[in-house]
């Protein structure tokens, strides 16, 4: 496996719709060979049509899909040759561990075929990789969820998929399991070096797991960066606050002047058209300091205390709501009055 | 402690509802065939033998169980092929289609037999053209299979229909994308699964085949050695008095019927133990 080279994965101008619904809506990708990329974003903008239609498993309206520079849409799922591994393993429940492993070997064509001594190498030689190797003989009902996704990539990878595909690998397991597989994911990924495209809409593992992030909203994509940029340099609204916590405040811009309903604001407005707009700032990125020091005043709610930040909730004087995180070494109170100026924000229009 | 955990189960009536589905059970059917097993006991075990290596006999149990046998095979496979089109698809019709299958089970046996035989016979609409082909059908052993094949019919559907309703068009695709043909996929990952279900199946349209009188008098003919089934023989006999004689081929039925049941049993168990439960 090793010794090939990583094949490309592009798609131009998918179009697809399910009825009424538009489930990708013009998306152009380009994933380069070996990379780990992840497509993130909530239900039904999108990227798990955008995977099945890679995998052959469902087919667009227009646009092309391109594996390794040939034309993907001329072949089916069968030929294509791409590992997909499913959300809930989709494993066969009437074959042991084994033979799951073992299936994609022994569909294969007579002429390509392994003999049963190459079959049982190669099984053994994948379960060692997914370290389950002694769980050949059971059957998938008599594993864990962990597990059961592990054969379910192992059972991907038998056949030197050219890419390997996952949809939610993880969505059905719980929050312990899914942290360690993440971690084994990546290093598989290390190890293996196949183009791999993961869905997820898990911010977290896709900031932690891929190489790469593309965000995803209403069959779109939003954004396309390595998981600092995207979390440290949103494009968009919608991805400064599907990622990470924001706070989301509706403002007004008049020559140069940012404006809280009536209330004007000491941050600087340079370059921004005026308008309605949105002013996201980060929760940690809110800093507390004494009444009348910030860009905001406001009354301090409730405080709860998360571990190393104490969240709380102020009423800011224009009237909103907002929750911030704050280090514990300056203990808040309720009915503080406090100044919050954000270290760092970003105004979109709209 | 483990006293007080007796009392207090979870879900009370265990004595109650064991209690009444045991004495349910040996008024409906035990007793019955015990008496039928005493009865038979007043013939002596040469009695026995003669009634059951006479000629009239054998070739009624043969008719019986063979043409059971080959009409639940019959069903087996289109009950399958309706399933998949019943669940996989959707068609116009769908729903009515899906009604039709509970028409056997509904409509009165001799209902059907009549039916059968009308639309089988040598002037009937099906017969005819049949006929002209040289296949007769009514009052020959081949309308005993239709008639077999028609009440059989439902058995396998709903058996099937619910095993394969639950079960996941993703380990198609798996398959698929794995590189299985759609042949490869059928063979290899739908048929296994279904097994239980099929086998269930089977047993069930048989056992309702082997007992069916009704619907298969009518078109049947009757004729002793030919297209006489076992259930008309034991009741031609009782109608001759002769009990004792009716008994022996009813307790021969019943012994030959249990070790099939059995046998497709032990069959579906180990069908199952490979695919336990999820």
């Amino acid at each position: 496996m090793k010794d090939k080279m990583p094949v490309t994965i592009e798609v131009r101008n998918l179009v697809k719709t399910f009825g009424s619904f538009k489930a990708l809506d013009g998306v152009d990708l380009k994933v380069d060979g070996g990379e780990l990329v992840a497509l993130l974003g909530p239900s039904g903008s999108g990227k798990t049509t955008l995977l099945r239609i890679v995998a052959g498993l469902d087919w667009p309206d227009s646009g092309e899909v391109f594996i390794s520079g040939e034309d993907a849409l001329a072949q089916g799922a069968r030929e294509r040759h791409v590992g997909f591994v499913f959300q809930h393993y989709a494993l066969f429940r009437h074959m042991t561990v084994f033979e799951n492993v073992a299936f994609g070997l022994r569909v294969q064509p007579r002429a390509v075929r392994k003999d049963e001594t190459g079959i049982r190498t190669r099984v053994k030689e994948l379960l060692d990789l997914v370290q389950l190797d002694w769980l050949s003989d059971r059957y998938p009902s008599q594993l864990s969820g962990g597990q059961r996704q592990r054969i379910a990539l192992a059972r991907a990878l038998a056949i030197e998929p050219r890419i390997l595909l996952l949809d939610e690998p993880f969505g059905a397991l719980d929050a312990k399991v899914r942290k360690e597989l993440r971690k084994w994911l990546r290093s598989l990924h290390h190890e293996i070096n196949v183009t791999s495209i993961f869905v997820t809409h898990d911010q977290e593992e896709a900031l932690e797991v891929a190489n790469r992030v593309v965000v995803m909203d209403k069959g779109r994509i939003e954004q396309i960066g390595s998981p600092d940029d995207v979390y440290e340099s949103p494009a968009t609204a919608f991805v400064h606050g599907f990622i990470g916590e924001s706070i989301e405040l509706p403002v007004q811009i008049e020559s140069g002047v940012i404006r809280l309903g009536d209330r004007p604001l000491r941050l600087a407005a340079d370059g921004l058209t005026s308008g309605a707009s949105r002013l996201f700032v980060r929760r940690h990125d809110m800093l507390v300091g004494p009444a009348g020091s910030g860009a905001f005043e406001g009354a301090v709610q409730h405080v709860r205390n998360f571990g190393p930040v104490q969240r709380a909730e102020v009423a800011l004087s224009g009237g909103e709501t907002i929750e911030i995180d704050a280090p514990r070494e300056k203990e808040l109170r309720a009915g503080d009055t406090i100044g919050l100026n954000p270290r760092r924000y970003r105004i979109f229009a709209g | 402690m483990s006293a007080l955990a007796a009392r207090r189960r979870t879900l009370p009536g265990f004595g109650l509802t064991m209690g009444l589905t045991l004495s349910w059970l040996s008024v409906i059917i035990l007793i019955p065939l015990a008496g039928l097993f005493l009865k038979s006991l007043e013939l002596s075990p040469d009695q026995f033998w003669n009634i059951l290596s006479s000629r009239r006999t054998l070739n009624a149990l043969r008719v019986s169980f063979g043409l059971a046998f080959a009409a639940a095979s019959v069903n087996l496979v289109m009950g399958s092929i309706i399933v998949w089109a019943l669940v996989r698809y959707r068609f116009p019709g769908r729903r009515i289609f899906d009604a039709i299958v509970d028409v056997p089970f509904a409509l009165p046996t001799a209902v059907a037999g009549v039916a059968l035989t009308a639309l089988f016979a040598e002037k009937g609409w099906l017969g005819a053209p049949l006929a002209a082909l040289g296949i007769k059908v009514a009052f020959t052993p081949i309308g005993i299979f239709v008639a077999m094949i028609f009440i059989g019919i439902p058995f396998v559907v709903r058996t099937v229909q619910p095993v394969l309703q639950d079960l996941d068009p993703e380990i198609e695709e798996a398959a698929g994308s794995l590189g299985a043909s759609r042949g490869q996929t059928i063979i290899r990952v739908i048929l296994p699964s279904l097994a239980p279900a099929l086998l269930t199946g089977l047993a069930l349209a048989f056992a309702r085949a082997v007992g069916e009188y009704g619907s298969v008098i009518f078109i049947a003919g009757n004729l002793p050695n030919v297209s006489e089934i076992a259930p008309l023989l034991i009741v031609i006999r009782l109608s001759e008095f002769r009990y004792a004689d009716a008994t022996a081929i009813a307790v021969v039925m019943l012994i030959v019927s249990f070790v099939i049941i059995f046998a497709v049993n032990r069959l579906q168990r180990w069908a199952r133990s490979r695919i336990p439960a999820r």
